[in-house]
């Protein structure tokens, strides 16, 4: 862009500005949309993103088939009716979805679980790319994989369109633990710390030395009510996606305006109760222990 | 005299702000209800998205607090969102805003992710011109400075950041570099 404008001295592109944009979304909330109309819902009921699918994870999750990036016309609508960021899903290891993604300017790429992997063996080199990509992760390890691959955002993967917060509890705390545990270490450990989590050596001395991640952390997958919300917030998310969780209830504005006042209030009980009040109907949830394994979309990537 | 700022935690970077503060030694608080502006001598309003931000303020508010705050000369940093949320006039699309500032902004109107940048600038104060770097996200555009308003900064062209009275705005995100000089500026001034 600043070449097209006559300036020469612009870089477009970077890591800075890849996690600045989710900098920006911090303290908020993403959430899933599949229409323009629910987009428009989104962005009225305060969300700072919206995530463009084709179905919502309890969707894709009851239908089968197999789930693909969201259409051209669905995407250009959704850019078209709101001026927040939007962000599109494609499936792990789909780099020609995200090529595309770019070229139509989605904000954001989501290489996500929740559709069905393109590639079983590799997941997208996010360095080739200009847009910042968000990717999903279960441990440490996983996330510093992708951070390796060059992911700007990181995310629980939690179990999505479950309504279950189960999942994206164990990974948040999974993630944190492992950090903690990193830092206690004597650099001599470090090379098999890297070994053992099947993480570059660089990312892990890097994280050893910080105690944090190098890019934000998010939590997603199973997000239904404001306490959820306030759940992850205190367990150290820094926003939230909430993918089937509004739309799939009662009243989605309602509980959209009250998943975003959750948020920012997380820990501030008497906001969470005066927003919970009068909720309506949550999504009905899934008991992950009555998922068999196959069927569960976190064990997608690796 | 030791001032206590204030940074608007409701959504967005804020911590980022926290950061630079911390390093020029300022003391610092988050706000994020009416009660905490209280003794508070300088407000930043960081970057975030502004939609998200105007609704809470609203539940929160803080809408009107920091009017009132503002109303009575009171110094404010607003960056990227921040900046819109207190600019006069906004546009693409219309939106309400404090109006603490003389000045009309375009929002995005640099376009989107893929278009924001790293750049370099001038900035300049009673010290002469400097070169600084900025970083742009999907960021505003000062499309009118009024009668009043000072150009800070400039970059690829337009003013990047302005000053009327006590209030200071950047369309750029100082606090995502290591350069101290856009925060150092707000805290000289509120001391």
């Amino acid at each position: 862009m600043s070449e097209k404008n006559g300036h020469s001295n612009g870089h477009t592109g970077t890591l800075r500005l890849k996690t600045g944009l989710a900098e920006m979304l911090k303290g908020g909330v993403i959430m899933d949309v599949v229409t323009a109309d629910q987009a428009k819902i989104a962005e009225d009921s305060g969300a700072t993103s919206v995530m463009a699918l084709e179905r919502v994870p309890a969707d894709i999750r009851a239908e089968g088939g197999v789930a693909r990036m969201s259409s051209i016309e669905l995407l250009r609508e959704i850019m078209e009716a709101v001026s927040i960021p939007v962000m599109a899903k494609c499936r792990i290891g789909h780099f020609a979805e995200a090529q595309m993604l770019q070229a139509l300017g989605a904000d954001y790429v989501d290489e996500s679980e929740v559709l069905t992997p393109a590639d079983e063996h590799f997941h997208i080199d996010k360095f080739a790319f200009d847009v910042p990509f968000v990717c999903g992760c279960r441990n440490l390890g996983e996330a510093l994989r992708r951070i390796g691959e060059g992911a700007a955002m990181i995310r629980t993967k939690g179990e999505a369109g479950s309504g279950n917060i189960v999942e994206a509890v164990r990974h948040m705390r999974t993630v944190t633990d492992e950090l903690r545990r990193l830092t206690t270490l004597r650099p001599e450990q470090l090379m098999t710390a890297a070994k053992d989590l099947g993480a570059p050596y660089e990312i892990v001395r890097m994280v050893a030395e910080s105690g944090k991640l190098p890019v934000p952390n998010f939590a997603a997958g199973g997000v239904a009510t404001p306490a959820d919300a306030s759940l992850m917030m205190q367990l150290g998310a820094e926003a939230v996606f909430v993918g089937s969780g509004i739309f799939k209830s009662g009243d989605p504005i309602v509980r959209a305006k009250a998943i975003v006042e959750a948020t920012t209030h997380y820990e501030d009980p008497d906001v969470l109760i005066r927003v919970s009040e009068n909720l309506g109907e949550a999504m009905v949830g899934i008991n992950i222990d009555t998922l068999e394994e196959k069927d569960k979309l976190q064990t997608r990537g690796w | 005299m030791a001032v206590e700022l204030g940074v608007l935690g409701l959504q967005g970077d804020y911590a980022a702000h926290g950061a630079m503060l911390d390093r020029l030694g300022a003391t610092w608080h988050v706000i994020k209800k009416p009660s905490q502006l209280d003794g508070i001598d300088g407000l930043v309003m960081p970057g975030g998205e502004s939609t998200t931000l105007i609704k809470l303020m609203d539940s929160s508010g803080l809408w009107k607090a920091i009017a009132d705050y503002a109303a009575l000369g009171k110094p404010v940093f607003g960056t990227c969102a921040g900046m819109i949320l207190v600019a006069k006039d906004v546009i693409n699309p219309a939106q309400r805003s404090l109006g603490l500032i003389d000045i009309g902004v375009e929002r995005n109107g640099y376009g989107r992710q893929i278009d924001s940048a790293e750049v370099g600038g001038i900035f300049r104060d009673a010290e002469g011109n400097r070169p600084m770097d900025m970083v742009f996200i999907r960021a505003p555009r000062i499309t009118r400075l009024g009668d009043g308003v000072e150009a800070l900064a400039e970059c690829r062209g337009d003013v990047v950041m302005a000053r009327q009275d006590r209030v200071v705005v950047a369309s750029f995100h100082p606090e995502l570099t290591d350069d101290l000089t856009a925060h150092r500026y707000f805290v000289e001034m509120v001391a």
